[in-house]
């Protein structure tokens, strides 16, 4: 069974909601639409206070260099145009809409039907890339990278393999599940689209086995429609945290491991595309459907029902909760995301954007973190870090605030993912430490470079 | 409701200190037990002084002497070490030089340098080697296998004696005198209460590697070197014993599954784990056959100790991605 090569952990899986069908969110009072739902530069509002909006009514425009535009999920008008708490804990540029009605733009075809690959008839890789640009899509695992970005390989490079992460590793998290169960062949043609898009005859779905009627239903539907879908193959892996690391999917699929930074997957012949954004980028490529709506589990051992949510972006997490039996009583910390990575939120009054793979109610019992105890050296971290770091070492040199140390020790490497400070038994927190560090020298790296320039 | 804010991860998996600690203490029972079996009373009044001693001297210094508020006793590593300690002595060994044992492994060994986590030598074998170097008649009358009582008890040549004896005198008779490997192998030998029953050890070796205590690492790079290097000297002379009878008798076993393999004391990576093991194999088999002592597995252990520093700023793990250069 195929699986990464270095480090890994097995946390509870505690899937859930993964017998639970995606459900429809009803359509909010008002919808908060962050000019910061990716990475890169903010969108740029081009709407004001008191403008008529539909569905799919550009809201933001992309920024300068790596952005995304913004569009309205919801039909209304705009209630004002000024920065807004978001779930980073500040205050930022956002679109408030009131909702009224549920009018879309003319544009979008709103039917089911699916529509293939042969039916686009003879488009080219141009303009597979410029719908996606134009319909604002970002990796939806969590990363928010801008997709057609990641779509336009840079010179000298080219894309060997399609690899769609299936993987969510995630303890909890299951849209990713539930949307292949419910939208496989969707997700085929969307493959099909990417590989046109870079011009890539291999693709793959990593799949862990955790989820085995996905990996059937997929490998199913390629088997009896092969001459339909060609150059398609799922691969079951093993489950082990963090496989749906975008270098740990890449060895783990095709056993090759992209080097340190500033190395990207597509120096290995990589690219890798979460399968929400898959399916996101069939809907805007078939349909001309902006990323205006996801998939966001809703969950927590407290949970009256924990719920796949098919939510308009800009909707309000309390809202989620409600349809979801409401917030137990005993709830100590909310997480948007999963529990390894996820970040805590400090209220429910933030929206879902573009990222939000999951909403998690933790109890109080489960949000206490224990005492740390003295680090013990048993190396259960070393062992356990998918980047063959020493993540008891960096700790201590960030603690010391040894930075050349941290530098040397190839903190920058970090995916933090959290394998570390989840495995110790002193329950040290070894990745808050190790966070500090990265950032730090990351800083330290970057005015190195402005200096070198300088000169 | 204000709810908590802090940076993932937000699970933990639950492992602990105390898990560890206690996991090999469990690990030691089936060892513990065989000593019990062979050495009845004498075994029982050792073990129960060793750990004893070491728990109250750990709980004394840490909040007598260093001022801590902390109680420290419950994490485990007290009972370890008194433990390990007491499968190092002999089982007519007085009190009073078991709790002077305790007193040095706890003390010395561990405390002095600010605790558990920051000892770099392995505190029952600092306990260990302290008290042969001291006392060392009475830590090398080891009473036969059977002699179930305290005091008084029918002492008499250890098959390491045996083994080097035959090595300083040339002759192979020494060797014929050794206990078959069977009786080694489940305990019918003299020794310290953890030199008896290496399948006892080996047992609880197994079981710490189930649990993930620990890794194959150490152990198995250990008894490889061992068997290996002492196969050699025994194919090229065969007055150095075999290499199964070598593995079997004295501390080997113990020390290489209990001892070496001691989170603080030893390398972080793989590879440095590994060095670590065939170096203190090679030492062992070296002060064995050719230094003054008839056992060398606790000083070969300290030795490689003193080293691990060194070896976790040499050896790092493959970096994800690295490239051969």
């Amino acid at each position: 069974m195929k699986t990464f090569h270095i480090g890994g952990v097995h946390p509870a899986e505690n899937k859930l909601s993964a017998a639970s069908p995606i459900r429809v969110a009803a359509l909010p009072k008002q919808a908060v639409f962050s000019m910061f739902q990716h990475i890169g530069a903010p969108a740029v509002p081009v709407v004001k206070r008191g403008d008529e909006v539909k569905v799919g009514t550009l809201l933001g425009e992309a920024g300068k260099g790596l952005s995304v535009p913004v569009f309205s999920s919801v039909s209304g008008k705009v209630a004002k145009v000024e920065p807004v708490l978001d779930s980073s804990g500040t205050r930022r540029m956002a679109v408030v809409v009131d909702v009224a009605g549920d009018e879309w733009e003319e544009s979008i075809d709103r039917t089911d039907k699916l529509v293939t690959f042969k039916d686009l008839g003879s488009i080219t890789a141009e303009e597979v890339v410029s719908r996606i640009k134009a319909a604002g899509i970002v990796g939806m695992g969590g990363a928010t990278f801008p997709t057609g970005v990641k779509l336009m390989p840079p010179p000298g490079t080219k894309a060997e393999a399609i690899i769609v992460n299936a993987v969510e590793c995630e303890p909890y998290l299951t849209a990713d599940h539930r949307l292949m169960l419910e939208k496989p062949e969707q997700i085929l043609v969307g493959i099909q689209l990417i590989k046109h898009a870079v011009n890539c005859s291999k693709a793959y779905i990593g799949i862990e086995m955790n989820k085995p009627d996905a990996i059937k239903l997929l490998s199913d539907m390629l088997r009896e429609k092969a001459a339909q879908y060609p150059g398609i193959e799922v691969v079951p892996l093993k489950v082990k945290y963090p496989q749906g690391g975008e270098k740990q999917l890449i060895d783990a699929v095709i056993g090759r491991q992209v080097p340190a930074p500033p190395a990207l997957p597509i120096n290995v012949g990589a690219i890798v595309q979460n399968v929400g954004t898959v399916y996101a980028i069939y809907e805007a490529v078939t349909k001309r459907k902006p990323l205006i709506e996801r998939i966001i589990t809703v969950t927590g051992k407290s949970v009256a029902q924990p719920t796949n949510f098919l939510a308009r972006i800009g909707t309000p997490m309390q809202q989620l909760i409600d349809e979801a039996g409401g917030l137990p009583a005993d709830t100590g910390k909310i997480i948007g995301g999963g529990p390894m990575m996820g970040r805590a939120l400090m209220s429910l009054d933030v929206p879902v954007t573009k990222g939000s793979s999951g909403l998690l109610l933790m109890t109080e019992a489960e949000s206490r973190r224990a005492t740390p105890q003295p680090c013990i050296r048993c190396a259960k971290c070393v062992g356990a870090c998918p980047m063959g770091l020493e993540p008891y070492l960096l700790a201590a040199q960030a603690r010391n605030k040894d930075w050349e140390g941290c530098e040397k020790n190839d903190v920058t490497s970090c995916i933090e993912c959290g394998s570390c400070a989840f495995t110790c038994p002193s329950s040290r927190p070894l990745l808050d430490n190790i966070r500090v560090a990265k950032q730090t020298v990351m800083g330290i790296i970057k005015a190195r470079h402005m200096e070198a320039i300088k000169k | 409701m204000k709810p908590v804010i802090s940076l993932s991860p937000h699970v933990h998996s639950g492992d602990s200190v105390q898990k560890n600690m206690y996991g090999v203490c469990i690990a030691l029972v089936p060892a513990l037990v065989a000593s019990l079996c062979f050495f009845g009373l004498g075994a029982a009044i050792v073990m129960l002084a060793s750990v004893a001693s070491c728990v109250c001297f750990e709980w004394a210094i840490t909040r007598f002497i260093l001022g801590r508020k902390q109680l420290t006793i419950c994490d485990g590593s007290a009972v370890l070490t008194g433990m390990l300690l007491g499968f190092n002595l002999p089982s007519n060994l007085p009190l009073w030089i078991i709790v002077i044992g305790a007193l040095v492994a706890i003390g010395v060994g561990k405390l002095t340098f600010g605790g558990l986590g920051q000892n770099p030598f392995n505190p029952a074998l600092v306990g260990r080697v302290f008290l042969l170097i001291s006392f060392p008649v009475q830590m090398t009358s080891w009473p036969l296998s059977g002699q179930m009582g305290y005091v008084d008890a029918e002492t008499g040549a250890t098959p390491l004696a045996l083994m080097k004896l035959a090595i300083k005198e040339g002759d192979t008779s020494y060797l014929d005198q050794l206990p078959s490997s069977l009786d080694m192998l489940l305990g019918q030998t003299g020794g310290s209460l953890g030199e008896v029953s290496a399948l006892c050890l080996l047992l609880g070796c197994c079981f710490m590697l189930w649990r993930k205590i620990i890794t194959w690492h150490i152990p198995v790079s250990i008894l490889a070197t061992v068997f290996v290097l002492a196969g050699l000297f025994h194919l090229i002379d065969p007055t150095y014993a075999n290499p199964v009878q070598v593995i079997l008798s004295g501390g080997l076993v113990l020390g290489a599954c209990f001892m070496a393999t001691d989170y603080v004391t030893s390398p972080m990576t793989a590879r440095g784990q590994l060095i670590y093991g065939v170096a203190i194999g090679v030492l062992t088999v070296l002060i064995r056959d050719f230094g003054s002592y008839p056992e060398g597995m606790s000083f070969a252990i300290l030795i490689m100790n003193g080293f691990t520093p060194l070896i976790n700023t040499y050896v790092k793990p493959k970096r994800f991605g690295e490239v051969k250069k």
